[in-house]
């Protein structure tokens, strides 16, 4: 769901001057990266590093909605966020295959995950306190996620890049199921709106956030934009995604909770008030309301879960011949 | 990280008859059967294939990008083997 304030990147290299001039003539000719080609230990680490937080970020991502599967009000609402989430787990399973093609492996990033070594996306360690947050969290946090993600389609690692279109491809509806949530309150009687303005109020700026911290002007300077793994900066995205969402709000008739939020004929587009950056570091930094609880979750299920692992691989391993055959019937 | 690994399988899709499978992507799994049953709810969630092969990724032999060059340069130099390097006058029309 969401990679673009990457945590901690580390982009130091250590090559000749010949292999690095080599291997950026490549990315200036917008050439893909692909898993076996030679690439600067730099390259390869900022990508571990940024596609496994984005495969946790799917995943721990599943938990604030998760938790609202068996509480959907209709049918039609439970069967959308059930398929919600479900696609949720496959963006990260997508992710962490991309992840894997740079020569880390699954139980490694997933230890890194469960140690709390590992970064994901602050915004799910907020709460889902009511139905609203719900409809809240499809049209905003799937919406900043989108603005992020189009983006990464034309990362210039290969498999990253093909994972993102995947992703993309399976967002759109995320988003839309989100603002037909927020629809339906916004139509709804007077406390069914209250509902939608206070899932706005809370979900607001923490969505802003996502985008990660401005970078000032030094950005266009960073080694992930030379490297072309990132493309725009966190500002010129956070303002993309305001100035899509603004209207949609006004269309459901709800307050953005910016009293700065003014348009600016200038550069057409919003100016807004300031974020509080300090907020963001504690969430990041493990203090948020559910962060606690986010990985303590996670970490049950993967125990729970290890019986499974290991019954499975112990049936796989004696009925080796059995596979062969199995294999052959599902080629055909 | 006491456990085991497991395997990875590579996931080729047939989005529909007449057409070729396609890489789809990878999976982990225990073995064969349940590769298929991943690669299903991982990779056609939306109607996107008829029929899945898995391949265990260990399976798969890959050329070294080292060895490009030598492998498909040749090919550069035989333009002979395209239509276009042959010059057949406009009143014969297509061929
Ligand atoms: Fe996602
Ligand atoms: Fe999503």
């Amino acid at each position: 769901m969401y990679s673009q304030g990457l945590i901690g990147a580390d982009g130091k290299t250590h090559e000749d001057e010949a292999f690095l001039n080599a291997f950026q003539a490549r990315i200036d000719a917008e050439q893909k990266i692909e898993p076996n080609d030679p690439m600067p230990q730099g390259y390869r680490k900022t990508l571990i590093r940024q596609i496994s937080q984005h495969a946790h970020s799917e995943i721990i991502g599943m938990q604030p909605e998760g938790n609202w599967i068996s509480r959907a009000p209709t049918l039609r609402r439970k069967a959308a966020l059930l398929a919600k989430v479900q696609d949720e787990g496959g963006h990260g399973l997508y992710l962490y295959s991309a992840a894997e093609t740079l020569g880390v492996s699954r139980e490694e990033v997933t230890d890194q995950l469960l140690s709390g070594a590992a970064k994901y996306s602050s915004i799910f360690n907020y709460p889902a306190l009511t139905w609203a947050d719900i409809g809240a969290i499809g049209w905003l946090v799937d919406g900043a996620a989108i603005m992020n993600q189009i983006v990464l389609c034309r990362c210039s690692y290969g498999p990253y890049a093909r994972a993102m279109i995947r992703i993309c491809k399976e967002e759109s509806f995320h988003q839309r199921q989100g603002y037909e949530i927020m629809i339906a309150l916004c139509n709804g009687s007077d406390e069914q709106k209250e509902l939608a303005q206070d899932a706005l109020n809370r979900f607001w700026w923490p969505s802003l956030m996502m985008f990660g911290p401005p970078e000032g002007d030094s950005v266009h300077s960073s080694q992930s934009m030379i490297w072309k793994i990132k493309r725009f900066s966190n500002d010129d995205l956070r303002d993309k995604f305001i100035n899509a969402t603004v209207p949609q709000a006004e269309h459901l008739g709800l307050t953005i909770p910016d009293p700065d939020l003014k348009w600016n004929e200038q550069k057409q587009g919003y100016d807004h008030g300031d974020i509080d950056w300090n907020e963001f570091w504690r969430v990041v930094k493990g203090d948020g309301i559910c962060n606690r609880d986010r990985l303590k979750k996670r970490r049950k299920v993967h125990r729970n879960g290890a019986w499974v692992r290991e019954a499975a691989l112990a049936f796989a391993s004696k009925h080796a011949a059995q596979q062969t055959a199995d294999a052959q019937i599902a080629a055909e | 990280m006491s456990e085991t690994a497991t395997p990875l399988w590579e996931v080729f899709i047939r989005a529909r008859n007449g057409l070729s499978h396609k890489h789809a992507g990878s999976i982990h799994a225990a073995d064969a059967e349940m590769a298929l049953q991943a690669a299903r709810d991982v990779y056609t969630r939306r109607g996107e294939g008829q029929s899945i092969w898995v391949a265990r990724s260990s399976d798969i032999i890959a050329s070294d990008p080292v060895d490009k060059d030598m492998l498909f340069e040749p090919t550069a130099s035989k333009i002979y083997r395209h239509p276009t390097f042959y010059d057949i006058p406009d009143d014969v029309g297509n061929m």
